[in-house]
């Protein structure tokens, strides 16, 4: 890219055993890591299998969340703010029709399994509507203005759904019900390692979005407009291809997956607010620029790595310490790889 | 008509080319600017009863002001997007915070310094420009959108650190009693209520609204003069030149990374002026007065404003500023007051669900905010007032590409 030869370049393009310099100090820096978790693990493997087991779970909901950023960015290069918003609204409105409905945690019956179950797709729908309304009138007259503008509309969204969301709850703590099978027949000790069902269910829905999504990409029509048009959008266009339906079904399958993690968050941590979706979406999206902004399997990683992260940073560091460590991680992985973990190298457009 | 000169203007009026400069939008902004800027103080206090309050407002407005004249440098000139601005200021006023109270006398050094606040804002701007430059050396070679995640990190990272290390700063106790600025002397009159015109020494500046104006009045105009004279400049251009096509700058010769560096550090350092004087003002420091959130609002400042236009981003940042502290605040009693002229003073009381129109309003800013942002970039995309020369540039390129376009289509 640049052709100027500062010190800098110098040392990037000089060679250790095959590897750049840079290349060198991102595994010297991941091999670090690995023995200081495997002296834990050696030590108090009871803590550490434990640890792991909430990282994975929590690190499940921010791949979903971050796909939805991954896939944004990928289309049209946009930093879409308003996702993490979308994804509380999502479980806002999970816990409003839960509501209306009457489900509640005391008496859970057969019939609110079946509404539960119905919740999912609805509210998938729902946010993927505002989701893609939200593209239609926020970004795509935006499209070839100053680069710089949709990012602003996108923060003035972001600002939007949070507002709708504090006009409808306020500032209070939005309850959404403990659903999930819960207490001595749902809960584990293996090897001294506590596992719930709740756990299970993350991490096993997570897997099928995350598979579903992929096999949608890479095998279906739709999916490979997608591809075809976060290559090179003029060209896909020439092919015959839809932009604007491609973008808009990108935007929809992203609110979908951020629809599905919202409800998951709810069902797992009960709790929330209207300003959830902020740190929640600062969080997936440094997780999707670690597996390498634009990658969909890299948004899964990263969503997963950075939970772990997070969930062992919170035990062993302390949790004051975690944010200043997951983005420090993130500025350490993108000064020695600066595509992400599974990003590839592309020239600027 | 071959030798012809152009006559030398006769008169100092003529030769100051007052009638075309007024014709220039961009000088006429200014001279706006200014005009408001010192007949402001004047009639709010004739109107208000010599309440100082929006003198106050308006001095904390020029904060945001100098913030985003610092990055219209690095986002506007040198096209790099920054997303942790605030880093910076709060490295500012974290540095006069420290060095100008009782702070550090709760320290592990057992020892409180109180440096004066014109030699601190120099040191804070020199650290400001220092943390810059180290944060900017190792990543500036990052690829656009990357640039723009690193500096949102370390946006992220700064604030949390002065949290954590409670030791030294206090934490989220955050740290207060910060020295006032002082004057060695000064002289007061009819204007701050004397009788006569005399020469006080030495003046504090005591948390007096009307003191901390003038002074934000002249940093604004020092930073004003400064950024003019900076765009105008060889780096200036080299900027400019980054900003449109980074490769083909390295080709003419440009050293990309340092000039790139140079817009970091220098854009971080108007904010560590900024940070040092917004720890004066408000007399406290807290970590939470430089969140993502304020970044994200200096950012809006200056793209609303027409990102890379000096006064183009003031007017941004001022019309954002006073949205925000006053004109959103100040609209759940004007709603209310209209509700009872027009009769509806009905709704203005809680009754059920409904919590009275003015709380109702109150509880609608955040979405309305929302909701002007994305309408003024949907009206102007370019911003209020956009650069003059790179309107003039982009017509010409998107007449350069259709032609292009079809003299292809007939290739």
């Amino acid at each position: 890219m640049a052709t100027s030869v500062s010190a800098l370049t110098r040392i990037r393009s000089a060679r250790l055993a095959g590897m750049s310099f840079t290349d060198y100090g991102f595994y010297v820096l991941c091999g670090t890591a690995i023995v200081l978790l495997a002296t834990q693990a050696v030590i108090d493997p009871r803590t550490f299998f434990q640890v792991l087991d909430f990282g994975i779970a929590d690190g499940a909901i921010y791949a979903l969340v971050a796909l939805g950023y991954t896939m944004v960015y990928g289309i049209i290069e946009l930093i879409n703010f308003a996702h993490g918003d979308i994804f509380t609204l999502s479980a806002v409105i999970g816990s409003a029709i839960l509501g209306f409905f009457a489900v509640n945690e005391s008496s859970f019956s057969l019939a609110d399994l079946l509404t539960l179950l119905l919740v999912f797709p609805v509210v998938m729908l729902i946010i993927g509507g505002i989701n893609v309304t939200i593209e239609r009138v926020a970004y795509r007259p935006l499209r070839n203005a100053p680069r710089l503008a949709p990012l602003i509309t996108a923060i003035g969204m972001s600002f939007t759904v949070e507002g709708v969301m504090y006009l409808w709850h306020g500032s209070a703590i939005i309850h959404f019900p403990d659903l999930l099978p819960h207490g001595a027949g749902f809960q584990t000790y293996i090897g001294g390692v506590f596992f719930t069902f709740k756990d299970v269910f993350v991490i096993v829905a997570a897997v099928i979005l995350v598979s579903l999504l992929a096999v949608f990409i890479n095998g279906s029509k739709l999916g490979k407009a997608m591809r075809a048009t976060a290559q090179d959008r003029d060209a896909a266009q020439l092919m015959g291809i839809d932009i604007n339906r491609t973008i808009s079904a990108t935007f929809f399958i992203g609110a979908v997956l951020a629809a599905a993690g919202g409800i998951i968050y709810g069902l797992y941590f009960n709790n929330l607010d209207y300003h959830l979706g902020f740190s929640v979406g600062l969080i997936a999206f440094t997780a999707a620029v670690f597996g390498g902004i634009g990658n969909i399997p890299g948004a899964a990683l990263g969503g997963l790595l950075i939970g772990l992260v997070k969930a062992f940073s919170d035990n062993y560091i302390g949790s004051r310490w975690t944010h200043i460590i997951v983005f420090s991680i993130l500025i350490a992985v993108l000064v020695f790889r600066p595509t992400g973990l599974l990003g590839m190298r592309v020239p600027e457009k | 008509m071959r030798n012809r000169v152009a006559a030398p203007p006769r008169s100092v009026w003529a030769r100051l080319h007052l009638r075309e400069r007024i014709r220039d939008r961009d000088t006429a902004i200014y001279g706006v600017l200014l005009l408001v800027a010192l007949v402001f103080p004047a009639i709010t206090l004739y109107t208000t009863d010599g309440s100082t309050y929006l003198i106050a407002v308006a001095g904390h407005a020029g904060t945001y002001v100098l913030l985003a004249i610092g990055l219209n440098v690095v986002v506007g000139f040198a096209g790099l997007l920054d997303l942790g601005y605030a880093a910076f200021f709060a490295i500012g006023a974290y540095t006069y915070a420290l060095f100008a109270s009782q702070q550090l006398l709760a320290s592990p050094i057992h020892h409180a310094y109180h440096f004066p606040f014109w030699l601190m804002m120099f040191v804070g701007l020199l650290i400001a420009a220092s943390a810059g430059a180290v944060l900017g050396f190792p990543t500036l070679r990052l690829r656009g959108d990357y640039l723009a995640i690193v500096t949102l990190g370390f946006g992220e990272i700064v604030p949390q650190v002065f949290q954590n290390f409670d030791q030294w700063t206090g934490g989220i106790n955050a740290i207060g009693g910060i020295d006032q600025p002082t004057l060695p002397a000064w002289v007061t009159g009819p204007w701050a209520g004397a009788d006569s015109i005399s020469i006080v020494a030495p003046f504090s500046f005591s948390f007096d609204p009307i003191a901390y104006y003038v002074l934000i009045f002249i940093l604004v105009s020092v930073a004003i003069v400064l950024v003019n004279n900076l765009q105008r400049s060889r780096l200036g251009r080299a900027w400019m030149a980054i900003r449109e096509d980074e490769v083909a700058a390295a080709a003419m010769g440009i050293n990309t990374v340092t000039t790139k560096l140079l817009a970091f550090a220098i854009g971080a350092s108007f904010s560590g002026f900024a940070g040092a004087y917004y720890g004066a003002s408000f007399g406290l420091v807290s970590p939470d007065d430089f969140l993502f959130i304020v970044s994200i609002t200096v950012l809006v400042m200056i793209v609303l404003g027409g990102m890379g236009n000096i006064p183009g981003v003031i007017v941004g940042a001022v019309t954002i500023y006073f949205i925000l502290n006053w004109f959103l605040p100040l609209l759940p009693p004007a709603v209310e007051s209209l509700a009872s002229s027009i009769g509806l003073g009905s709704l203005n009381s809680r009754a059920g669900d409904w919590p009275g129109l003015g709380n109702e309003t109150q509880n609608v800013t955040l979405l309305l905010f929302g909701l002007i942002l994305v309408t003024m970039m949907l009206l102007r995309p370019q911003g209020i007032f956009p650069s003059r020369i790179r309107e003039q540039e982009l017509k010409h390129a998107t007449a350069q590409e259709d032609e292009a376009a079809i003299e292809q289509a007939h290739a």
